[in-house]
């Protein structure tokens, strides 16, 4: 009991949850844009590969943090457009349209990295973001550690949050997205354009997806090794249902997974010897399939979703 | 040098979708103040025609134009809803084209703000409610729309319409989800918004509300127009003749002879209680040779009524009874082997395999009978035999015995499920939305059919939303509502009105309550 009561009490602790739920915040934000608008995007695991490695690259190669940044950005998006062509021009399957684009992405990240860097045996360093200390606030107890320790990416993605969420709820734009995520009809029917509002909303989604996967290279590690996303993509397309499509819950979301997963590397070394270690590392997944049953049964979901939209339907 | 109060005007449409030619060279013209109704049957082009103008879809011949000013009019490129919208083109689609996870003001806001701006939510009510106050279309559009009902929803889109600065009004059979009070109140507003110079294009293919709401009417027949008369100078008659091509035989009905109960619901409870579609403590009689007709608005609990009438599922307490016998473990296959005939909702969907010949098709109900197999095999020969005979018989228009099922029009396979079904003589008959969907001919010949094996003592339940079909055919009128059944009477003693109100949920007995 008393090694729980330590665990949740650490600052550290809650530095690392906040750290780890990151890259889920930019993810699963990009795959709520897509959906809202009726897209569903499962190339979402390849375009976090793509974003790490285009980020870390151009850093290394000279670009400056905010130029990865940049650059990783650039990369998904990219490969939204490839899949808003595959899905909303000529409306074929999102599911294998999803994992088709996953598999290039990784794998052309895994090309380009071997191509630009042939004769590295050890991954190359850059030099990462570093945590930024705000005077007077970082020496608050608790809070300070927590919040303080964390660097301006992980700034980037809170404040994306309230930004997407501005976006949704108080502008025309994502009124716009929201109907055409529910019904393409609704949207033809007042003129607007029911193509331009899914391939921008998959394009703007895949830059945020690849933002988590930056987050990993340049402000969680220092270099891209390959493997290193690890299922991040696919989690936060579970965390999308979790969330209800909405940012708020999303940002609670991946809070609570960064939390569980925080916490298992403690326990782990807590009481490792006793358990096995993979134990541990199934336990946020498990725990995620377990919040999904008690969430996802009501999800509302948007009923476009899957959807392809044909103008001038015969509907 | 056009006139004036010239609104809008079509000239020589024509669109073909593959070999098929939706309209034919149509033009039509429509003034302020005006309400045009146009009349068809299904496959007439009516809804064709009205996307082109809309720019839904883009005509192969023929100019749309719109009066922009006071000083003439503009032609609309094709195939550009968004101009049709700026130049004051509002459509009321058949199907809604409503988001159902907003409200019903974001709705009506979608497309009219620039999308990169903070929104001007709330000028936009105070312009709604301004609206709401001159046409009378009152709805709580703070609401989401999943929450309102069918003629909220409908209001709405015309609010979209209106607050759009909408000159002309297109409403695609307005009335098929409207209750007969909902319909009249609908007709009211069109007439209040047509008195202050709005144009109204209202698309149906019931004669009587068209009679009843237009100043002119606009027939067509097979994607040509086939007349055009002002309402004043119009009969019942000549126009139906119009909408068919041909003089109509009248559907005659005569008494029957009433026997004994063959199906009855005693209590029937079935569904979680908190749905609109549950039943709760329904109970009553078909008899034989005896149509009863069952009235309400969709989504009341006529599902689960065909449902258990169809096999499909047992009631949850209650007892139905099946010549006097309390049905336990039933089954669909039970059924038809005691004489139930059933003609389902979705034809298209339930009622046929797409894929399957018509042949097939046919014989589905009875492949294990001795006629149609041989030693549990398939005896192809006979069943292409029975289906020669059927299609000869029933007038089922398609291509031979081997023709795949997709290939019909919906009449023909209402043709097909007729001839599956009354060919065995049932002694019960489910007739689930007969006519739904089907244009006058095919109707008449439904209803024919229909009426003959109830005078050969079948018991017939037809369910419909379309009164005047139940008017047509049944001797005797339940209501459901909120999945309970009312007896309503003998149909000789009803009228539209009394129906309605029931309809809407108030019992016979109570009396109406004062507006």
């Amino acid at each position: 009991m008393d090694t729980l009561l330590d665990i949740f009490s650490s600052a550290n602790f809650w530095a690392a949850a906040i750290r780890i739920a990151t890259p889920l915040i930019f993810g699963v934000l990009g795959a709520l844009l897509c959906e809202r608008a009726g897209v569903l995007n499962l190339g979402i695991e390849g375009i976090f590969v793509a974003g790490a490695m285009a980020g870390w690259l151009a850093v290394y190669l000279g670009a400056g943090l905010w130029g990865g940044v940049l650059i990783a950005a650039l990369a998904g998006a990219m490969f939204g457009l490839l899949h808003a062509f595959l899905t909303v021009i000529l409306g074929l399957s999102q599911h294998v349209s999803g994992i088709g684009i996953t598999l290039l992405a990784t794998s052309a990240s895994y090309f380009t990295y071997r191509t630009t860097l042939p004769d590295v045996s050890s991954p190359p360093r850059i030099i990462p973001y570093q945590p930024i200390a705000v005077p007077g606030l970082s020496d608050l107890p608790f809070l300070g550690p927590a919040l303080f320790q964390q660097t301006l990416f992980t700034w980037l993605a809170l404040a994306l949050v309230a930004l997407v969420a501005f976006v949704l709820y108080r502008t025309p734009l994502g009124l716009a997205i929201r109907a055409v995520g529910d019904n393409p009809a609704s949207v033809e029917a007042q003129g607007l354009s029911v193509r331009g509002l899914r391939i921008g909303a998959v394009v703007i989604g895949s830059a945020l997806m690849a933002l988590g996967g930056a987050f990993l290279t340049m402000s969680a590690f220092d270099a891209f090794f390959f493997g290193m996303v690890n299922g991040r993509g696919w989690i936060c397309i579970a965390l999308v249902v979790f969330a209800s499509w909405q940012p708020g819950k999303a940002l609670l979301g991946a809070l609570l997974f960064g939390a569980f997963d925080a916490f298992q590397i403690r326990l782990q070394a807590e009481i490792g010897q006793v358990v096995p270690g993979q134990v541990f590392l199934m336990m946020p997944y498990l725990l995620s399939i377990l919040a999904l049953v008690l969430v996802a049964r009501k999800a509302d979901y948007p009923r476009a979703l899957l959807q392809p939209w044909t103008k001038g339907q015969r509907h | 040098m056009t006139e004036p109060n010239l609104l809008l005007s079509l000239t020589n449409i024509t669109k073909r979708f593959g070999a098929l030619v939706a309209n034919d060279d149509i033009s039509l013209d429509l003034r302020e103040g005006e309400i045009l109704a146009l009349l068809g049957e299904n496959g007439a082009g009516k809804t064709t025609l009205m996307n082109i103008l809309f720019g839904h879809y883009v005509q192969d011949d023929g100019i749309v134009r719109v009066r922009t000013d006071a000083e003439g009019m503009t032609t609309l490129p094709p195939g550009s809803p968004g101009a049709a919208l700026a130049a004051g083109v509002g459509m009321v689609h058949q199907h809604f084209t409503l988001a159902e996870n907003l409200s019903g003001l974001d709705n009506i806001r979608l497309g009219t703000e620039a999308l990169l701006s903070f929104g001007q939510r709330a000028t936009a009510r105070a312009r709604i409610e301004k609206i709401i106050a001159v046409s009378g279309l009152e709805v709580d559009i703070d609401r989401r729309v999943a929450d309102l009902t069918v003629g909220e929803k409908q209001r709405v889109e015309i609010l979209k319409a209106l607050y759009r600065d909408a000159r002309v009004l297109i409403l695609d059979e307005p009335t098929a989800v409207l209750t007969p009070q909902e319909a009249e109140g609908l007709f009211a507003v069109l007439r209040r918004l047509a008195a202050n110079g709005l144009g109204v294009i209202f698309i149906s293919h019931k004669l009587g509300e068209v009679l009843a709401v237009s100043h002119r009417i606009m027939v067509l027949r097979a994607g040509r127009k086939a007349g055009e008369l002002t309402t004043a100078e119009a009969d019942r008659r000549a126009i139906a003749d119009l909408m068919v091509g041909k003089a109509l035989a009248e559907v005659t009905r005569t008494p029957g002879s009433i026997g004994k109960a063959l199906l009855e619901f005693d209590n029937v409870c079935l569904g979680k209680p908190s749905t609109r579609t549950a039943l709760r403590q329904v109970s009553f009689k078909l008899r034989a040779g005896e149509i009863v007709g069952l009235a309400g608005i969709s989504g009341n609990g006529q599902t689960t009524i065909a449902a258990l009438l169809s096999g499909l599922a047992v009631p949850d307490r209650g007892t139905l009874r099946l010549y006097g016998q309390p049905m336990t473990m039933t089954s669909p296959r039970r059924l038809v082997e005691a004489g139930v005939a059933r003609m389902p909702e979705d034809r298209q969907h339930d009622g046929v395999v797409g894929t399957m010949s018509v042949a097939e098709n046919i014989a589905i109900e009875e492949v294990r009978s001795p006629e149609l197999s041989r030693l549990g095999f398939l005896d192809r020969n006979a069943m292409r035999a029975r289906a020669e005979s059927a299609i000869a018989a029933y007038d089922v228009r398609c291509p031979g015995p081997d023709a795949e099922a997709r290939l019909l029009s919906g009449g023909n396979v209402q043709k097909l499920i007729l001839a599956r079904v009354l060919e065995r003589e049932p002694r019960i008959i489910l007739a689930n939305q007969p006519t739904r969907g089907l244009d006058i001919g095919a109707q008449a010949e439904v209803h024919r059919r229909i009426i003959a094996a109830r005078d050969r003592g079948a018991a017939v339940l037809v369910i419909s939303e379309d009164l005047d079909e139940l008017f047509a055919l049944a001797d005797r009128f339940l209501v459901v509502h909120a999945g309970e059944v009312a007896e309503a009477g003998p149909a000789d003693t009803l009228d539209r009105a009394t129906i309605g109100l029931m309809m809407a949920g108030q019992s016979r007995t109570t009396e109406p309550l004062a507006q």
